[in-house]
Order: C-alpha cells, then sequence, then structure tokens
C-alpha cells in the first residue's frame, strides 16, 4: 500500500471508533484533503518544493509507535533541559511518561479532552486558524487527525526560568514512518513563556513529519519560540507555525535550519490586536541535497502594530532553499511597520536560492519595506583575512560566522545560543 | 566586516601564524593579557576592538586598528603605504608611536609618503625616492629634509640630465 491509501484506512478507522467534539473538524479536513490532494509544483506556494516525491514513497503510520527509551531522548535533549520543561511526542503522539511538566503554569492534555472541559471554548475558537495561510492538501491532512494532537495552556505568570523543550522523535529503525504531531498551544494574558522545538529520526529509514503548531497568544503575553532543524539527511518536514496575537503582546520567533532531506516551514502570524509586535528571524545553513523552503505570512489586521522579519541562508554543496516572505497590510492597519529582508550567500556551483519577498497593502498610512539578495562571500574581505596569514579555510569560516551572526544574536536564551553555536562551529570546523 | 569582532579577528591570526611557525596556540587568558598588553602600548580602547572590524570605521579608527594588528601579528616587514593620508596630527602621532615601539632589530618598516611631516615622527633609517617606477635617489634622512626644502622637481631634474648625458 502507498503512503496515501494507508493514510486513508487509517482516518477510516479512527472515524468508525467515534472522537467526540472535534470529529466534524476531522471530516471536513479530510474532505478538503480529498479534493486539494497533494500540491504539485503547478500549485504556486509549492513551486519550487515537491513534496510528491515525498509522498510517492511508502511510509507507514505508528503512532506512539517503537520502543522509545528514556537513553534515546538523552541523546537528543537540548542545552539547558536540567531546568527545562520536556514534552516527548513519538511518531507525532504525546507520551507523557517520556515528558516532564514541572511548571505549575503548563498545562498538556490532549486536545480531545480539552475540546470537552474547560477549554472547550478556547479549542472551538482557535483550532484550526492556521487553515488561513496554509491551504492545501498537506494542512488538511493533518487536521484530518487533529483528535489524536495536545493541548498547551500557559497559565499567567512568567515560566522563562524554566523553559518548555517539544521533541518530535520519529522511530524510523524499522520501516518509513509517517508522524503527524499536532499542537494547541493558548498563552494566557501576562504569560511569558519561552518553547524550543526539535524533531529527531532514529533508525536508518526514513521519516516524514507532518506538523501543526498553532499558538494563540492572548494580550500583554509574551512568546519567544526557537525551532531548532538538525535531524537526519533522511529526514522531511513539514511544519506549520501559526501564531494568532489576539491581543497587545510580543512574539520573537528564530527558526534555525541545517539538515534534513525535504523541509518546508509554514511560519505564520496574525496581528489582530493593536500594539502587538512580531519579530521572526531564521538562519538556514545547508549542505548536501539538503531542501529547505520557508515559507511567511506576516498579516497586520489591526492599527499599530509592528512586525520585523529577517531570514538569512548560507547554501553549500547541491542543497537548495526557498524563501517566500508575504506581508499582508489590511485595510483597517494603519500606522503598520513592517520590515522584511532575506540575504542569501552561495558557497558552491551546485547551490541555488529561490526567493520571493511579496507585500499587500490595503492601507495607506503605512510603513514598509521588504527586499532579498543573492550573492557570495565577499572576495574583498577575503584577501583581507588571508593577507593577515589566516589560512582560506578559516577566512571563509570566519566570514560565513560573522554572516549568521545577525540572526544567533537573536536566540536569547544563552543556552541555547551556545548550543546553536556549538552546531554551527561544528557545521565550520573551527 | 559586519560580524566579525577585531579581536575574533586578531586571536584568529595570531593562532593561525603561530601554528605555522610551529608554536602552540595562545588560550583566551594569554590572548588577552597580550592584548591589553598592546593596546596599553598603542593608546587604543577596548571600544574600538570589540566593534565589527572596519565597519564604519573612520579614516583614523581604521589605521589605528592596522598598527594593532601590526603589533599583535609582529610582522617580519611591515609596509605602510601612505599611511598619513587624511590624518589628522593626533592620529599621525598615535601611527607613528605604535611604529616606533615596535621595531627593533629582527624587523623591517617601509613606509610610503609623500611628505616629511610623518618623518618628524618616525625617523627613517635610510630615505629612497621613487621616480617612474624606479629607484632613482637613495639616502638618509637628510635626503628627506632636502627634498621637502627644494621640492621634487631637483630629483626629475637630475634624472632627466643623467639620461640625457
Amino acid at each position: 500500500m502507498n503512503t496515501i491509501e494507508n493514510i486513508k484506512e487509517r482516518f477510516h478507522e479512527l472515524q468508525s471508533a467515534g472522537n467526540g467534539k472535534l470529529k466534524a473538524h476531522e471530516q471536513n479536513a479530510f474532505e478538503a484533503f480529498n479534493r486539494l490532494g497533494i500540491p504539485t509544483s503547478k500549485h504556486e506556494e509549492w513551486k519550487y518544493t515537491r513534496i510528491g516525491s515525498v509522498f510517492n514513497k511508502e511510509f507507514q503510520i505508528k503512532p506512539g509507535g517503537g520502543n522509545i527509551t528514556m537513553k534515546d531522548i538523552a541523546a537528543v535533549r537540548m542545552a539547558g533541559y536540567e531546568d527545562a520543561n520536556e514534552l516527548v511526542f513519538v511518531n507525532g503522539i504525546y507520551n507523557p511518561d517520556l515528558s516532564t511538566v514541572s511548571s505549575r503554569e503548563l498545562v498538556v492534555q490532549p486536545l480531545q479532552d480539552a475540546s470537552l472541559n474547560e477549554y472547550a471554548g478556547i479549542v472551538q475558537k482557535h483550532l484550526g486558524h492556521s487553515s488561513r495561510y496554509a491551504k492545501d492538501g498537506v494542512h488538511a491532512l493533518n487536521s484530518s487527525f487533529v483528535h489524536e494532537g495536545v493541548f498547551i495552556h500557559i497559565a499567567p505568570g512568567q515560566i522563562t526560568e524554566h523553559p518548555v523543550y517539544v521533541y518530535y522523535i520519529t522511530d524510523a529503525r524499522e520501516a518509513n514512518i509517517l508522524s503527524q504531531p499536532r499542537n494547541l498551544v493558548h498563552i494566557s494574558e501576562r504569560a511569558e513563556v519561552e518553547i524550543a522545538e526539535t524533531h529527531h529520526t532514529l533508525g536508518v529509514s526514513e521519516s516524514f513529519t507532518n506538523h501543526v503548531l498553532e499558538v494563540i497568544v492572548e494580550r500583554d503575553a509574551n512568546v519567544n519560540y526557537y525551532k531548532i532543524q538538525n535531524d537526519a539527511d533522511h529526514s522531511n518536514h513539514v511544519c506549520t507555525t501559526h501564531f494568532r496575537q489576539t491581543g497587545k503582546s510580543n512574539i520573537h520567533a528564530v527558526t534555525i535550519s541545517l539538515t534534513g532531506g525535504i523541509v518546508r516551514n509554514n511560519m505564520s502570524i496574525t496581528l489582530e490586536a493593536e500594539h502587538a509586535e512580531a519579530h521572526l528571524y531564521g538562519l538556514y545553513f545547508l549542505k548536501g541535497r539538503t531542501h529547505v523552503d520557508n515559507h511567511t505570512v506576516v498579516d497586520h489586521v489591526k492599527p499599530n502594530c509592528m512586525s520585523n522579519e529577517l531570514y538569512k541562508g548560507i547554501i553549500d554543496g547541491d542543497a537548495t532553499a526557498v524563501f517566500n516572505g508575504k506581508i499582508f497590510v489590511q485595510q483597517d492597519a494603519q500606522k503598520t511597520n513592517a520590515y522584511q529582508s532575506n540575504k542569501n550567500v552561495l558557497l558552491s556551483d551546485g547551490a541555488s536560492v529561490n526567493t520571493k519577498p511579496q507585500l499587500e497593502i490595503f492601507a495607506d498610512d503605512v510603513k514598509c519595506s521588504h527586499g532579498c539578495t543573492v550573492g557570495r562571500l565577499d572576495e574583498e574581505g577575503l584577501f583581507y583575512l588571508r593577507s593577515r596569514g589566516i589560512s582560506e579555510n578559516t577566512a571563509r569560516s570566519l566570514l560565513i560566522h560573522a554572516f549568521a551572526i545577525d540572526i544567533l544574536e537573536h536566540v536569547k536564551s544563552a543556552v541555547l545560543r551556545d548550543y546553536v553555536d556549538k552546531l554551527i562551529f561544528e557545521r565550520l570546523e573551527i | 566586516m559586519a560580524g566579525l569582532s577585531t579581536t575574533n579577528f586578531v586571536k584568529t591570526a595570531v593562532n593561525e601564524i603561530r601554528k605555522y611557525r610551529g608554536e602552540p596556540a595562545l588560550d583566551s587568558v594569554q590572548f588577552l593579557r597580550m592584548m591589553k598588553e598592546k593596546m596599553a602600548l598603542m593608546n587604543i580602547d577596548q571600544a574600538l576592538l570589540s566593534r565589527s572590524l572596519n565597519e564604519g570605521f573612520s579614516g583614523g579608527e581604521k589605521k589605528r586598528n592596522e598598527i594593532f594588528q601590526m603589533a599583535m601579528l609582529q610582522p617580519k616587514l611591515a609596509i605602510l603605504d601612505e599611511t598619513d593620508s587624511g590624518l589628522d596630527i593626533d592620529a599621525i602621532r598615535i601611527v607613528a608611536n605604535g611604529v616606533n615601539k615596535l621595531r627593533n632589530k629582527d624587523n623591517a618598516v617601509l613606509v610610503v609618503t609623500h611628505y616629511q611631516r610623518l618623518l618628524d615622527y618616525i625617523v627613517p633609517d635610510f630615505v629612497h625616492v621613487l621616480y617612474d617606477g624606479r629607484i632613482v635617489k637613495s639616502g638618509t634622512k637628510e635626503l628627506a629634509l632636502e627634498l621637502e626644502e627644494r621640492g621634487y622637481d631637483f630629483i626629475k631634474n637630475e634624472v632627466n640630465a643623467a639620461q640625457e648625458a
């Protein structure tokens, strides 16, 4: 059976078992999936990322699957985990036994339960909001199994001392595995939280993760979000991260992509209350045949908001990158400040990037800018460094690091900053 | 060079040169000690070294930075090509002081200039006059003073006369 048939079979099995309040949501999503199918390169948003090639391979679905031990977790932990709340997902399904929730302000429960208890109103209101920006079969596919996801609630209060680390582990030791984690995160008024996510594939078979994360940010809340992609070369990802800023709030997001097979990051932000602020940063540093596609949408709905976006790419070997950044400034959103920039350095003849900044402005009193660059390492700079006795390789590494530092310095957590620096230094061999 | 601090750059360069010479690399403590010592010698403050290398540097800052690099990297031969152009009097003094403190029997400094002014601070052992891509006259510091007084024409005339003869 191919992957699509595996998925369909599983959907019908689950539907006949019944899954409460979320059933209608799933049925709608599944219909949408059947209608939309897997996007081909004719789909404008998927022009340069042929996700069909991943679906064409056979992936099995083993939710919760495999025999994962704490030893496996230890191998993939991010620095600073001692103080962190750690949430572990295995083959897309939350595993409470492997997880540690130590902050009182942090509540983690199945979405299924949250759709029926005191959080039902929040789930009802926000679940699926990301589909506004990700209108394709891949997103619908994840939504077809939404009752298997989790609801994460952050109560008011500061838990920055204890960040939330989330690990998505795919056990591909026996077969190719498809996993579809789904989370709805609700960040209450005045809450302050740091969330860091990373994916890991165990074993040598291929993994395919189709992940949707929706984050609702209430008034005066403050979120630092980090995504560190350093998974195996035989791992494929479609990660949709959606922030809905319903109140005057602050988002600071950094996405760092270092390895993988085919990686697609959808990042969308809706600023739907006045004085909301969003900062997005991204670094992709690629080699081999890795393909990383960052699609971002920043949607200014209300006036007096600010967004700033900077993505930088370093592409080596036969790696390919895509950047597509869209900013909407809706008619209501006067006095918007929205900035976007994408800068790329190609290190080899085989490396390539397709970049497309887009602005759609319907208001008339705004400050917006966008731009992109593609270039090589600065030859004069290289010469300057070499003329001081620095070898060519080291000089290149220094220049690459200097290029990346604009993004790295936005990793505010000191332990994560060191952790990421180490990954970069390993890559640079300095 | 945005993103690369002078400190980081110089540390890398010092250690690569030491590696080439077969000397052990300096650790951070040793490096900082050496840097502090040279900074004091050159009258350079930390702020300049923490900034990105050559990014937004004024002419004077660029040259002070180069002199600092010279102190750290200790080259056998340093060529200072019109290092006095665009510098105010204080900056010239700083650059010249640096050169004077660094010169010793094991290294050489070649200073290229159009003016005597710099040579008031850096007193040369030898003076060579370049004309049409050749050294046409050599001497000591007195030659530079003579040039300052009589202008370059007298050399040109001498050279042309010699060619015609």
